[in-house]
């Protein structure tokens, strides 16, 4: 594992998505040098407290994604409630308020398929807890793009039918609990 | 370089040439809007229009002009909803109208208006508030259906109680179903909302200022375009508005990346309505 060499890492998640990313988010050292950008499922009306809370237990910056902003390492970008999170090929983030997709807006297949094109198998994407199939195709995207997929343990996960859609769509995807991903995550190296 | 891999994927090339051909061919100019999503849509299309490939579909677009509509159908986004995000009408209602009371006449410009869901709202909340009769609203977009829905003013019926509550939250005094009729799993609105308005297609990627405002709003349009032409669409805006005139944008766009930012100041920072300095 220690050989894994990347750009940058996406990670979709749904219900329980707190506790999975607060095993994750939190044990990356400050320096750490990927961006991530991350689609939580949350109600389109609510704003997102998720970049706050996480901002005060990380200690990389932390922030909600902005229309085109440039991706900077070591940071970590939510995607706002309501609106779909895209990366364009000059590594910039981008908005949409296009239809949902599977229900979902920010979608994680939206997500990952966009970032599938811009990173090639400079990517990782990481499917978290979740209660639907959402990330399914969008991890395998990213696989057929040459990038690494990564998978939360169905067996205690808050809800397993996301892992396991996921497990499904990309047999090769390498599954573990999130503490095992954080692990993961910390040993890859910055991808020039 | 491995001939087998060129440096720019074959769907990419494919895309920038369908995209060169729909505006040479017809004047829309989508080469500058945010790719990432335009792909995802334009997978969209070539699925479901039942084309292999994107040069198929181009050939297509090229020799049949049946094929513009359709594909603008999936090029061009048209989600909307009346009093979407009810803070930003309360402003409006609040912050902006004292100031555009001022005025003895009024041109209110709602840009890339869709299917009339903006416009018809501000159009209550003008006559709400006393300043429908002297105001001209022009509500304009590049997609001729858009235009044609927005004229009708006709809405399925199972999209009226979100519009409700949107109204009722933005701080609408009167009731929403005086201004509509409902038949048939429709409601259709009054046609005396569009006494003062003007529709027209005006794109601005390629059109020009066509007039002096004192309020512009676009909301959810330039996010689909890439920073280059938001700054076009940025200048148009400030060129078109009177000096101290208003300009609302979407919840997740701003200035903040804008050649022409100095132009403006902020009036509501959290939503996004800016206001047009005096020089
Ligand atoms: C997502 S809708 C926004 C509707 C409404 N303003 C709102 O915020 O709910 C975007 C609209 O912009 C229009 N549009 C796209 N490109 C445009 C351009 N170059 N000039 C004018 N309108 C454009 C689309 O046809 C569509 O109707």
């Amino acid at each position: 594992m220690s050989s894994l060499e990347a750009q940058a890492i996406v990670i979709g998640a749904s219900a329980g998505a707190l506790e999975a990313l607060s095993a994750i988010l939190p044990v990356l050292p400050k320096g750490f040098g990927l961006p991530i950008m991350i689609v939580v499922h949350v109600p389109p009306d609510r704003d997102s407290v998720l970049s706050e809370l996480f901002q005060a237990k990380c200690g990389l910056l932390v922030k909600e994604a902005e229309d085109k902003e440039p991706i900077l390492g070591g940071t970590v970008y939510f995607a706002p409630p309501g609106y779909h999170l895209l990366i364009e090929a000059d590594k910039c983030l981008a908005l949409s308020s296009d239809e949902p997709v599977l229900f979902s807006r920010p979608s994680i297949d939206v997500l990952f398929e966009s970032a599938a094109d811009a990173y090639g198998s400079g990517l990782i994407g990481v499917v978290l807890t979740g209660a639907n199939q959402d990330g399914a195709k969008g991890l395998q995207a990213i696989v057929e793009a040459g990038g690494t997929a990564l998978v939360q343990s169905p067996k205690g996960a808050f809800s397993s039918v996301m892992p396991e859609a996921a497990i499904k769509s990309v047999p090769t995807a390498i599954v573990m609990p999130p503490e095992q991903i954080a692990t993961c995550l910390q040993n890859i190296r910055v991808r020039a | 370089m491995n001939r087998s891999e060129p440096e720019e994927k074959v769907e990419d090339i494919e895309i920038r040439l369908l995209l060169e051909a729909l505006f040479v061919r017809y004047h829309y100019d989508f080469r500058n809007y945010s790719m990432a999503s335009l792909k995802r849509r334009l997978r969209q299309a070539r699925q479901q229009l039942g084309f292999a490939t994107f040069s198929a579909m181009q050939e297509s677009l090229l020799h049949d002009p049946a094929m513009l509509p359709r594909l603008l159908r999936y090029l061009t986004v048209q989600v909307s909803e009346m009093f979407r995000d009810p803070d930003y009408f309360r402003a409006i209602r609040e912050n902006v109208v004292p100031h555009l009371r001022t005025y003895p006449s009024l041109k209110v410009w709602i840009a890339g208006c869709s299917e009339g869901e903006e416009l018809y709202s501000f159009v209550i909340l003008f006559r709400e508030e006393g300043l429908e009769e002297r105001t001209i609203f022009y509500a304009t977009d590049i997609n001729q259906e858009a235009l044609q829905a927005a004229e009708a003013g006709v809405y399925a019926l199972d999209r009226l109680q979100l519009f409700t509550e949107n109204h009722r939250k933005s701080g609408g005094t009167s009731s929403l179903s005086d201004y509509y009729q409902a038949a048939y799993g429709r409601v259709s609105f009054d046609r005396t909302l569009r006494r003062n308005v003007v529709f027209s297609d005006h794109s601005l990627v390629t059109d020009a200022v066509f007039g002096e405002m004192q309020l512009i709003s676009c909301r959810n349009v330039m996010i689909y375009f890439d920073r280059k032409l938001q700054d076009r669409a940025i200048g148009l805006f400030s060129e078109s508005l009177a000096r101290k005139g208003f300009l609302g944008l979407g919840a997740k766009e701003s200035l903040r990346f804008s050649r022409h930012a100095s132009d403006f100041d902020d009036f509501v920072r959290e939503e996004k309505i800016y206001q047009r300095r005096a020089t």
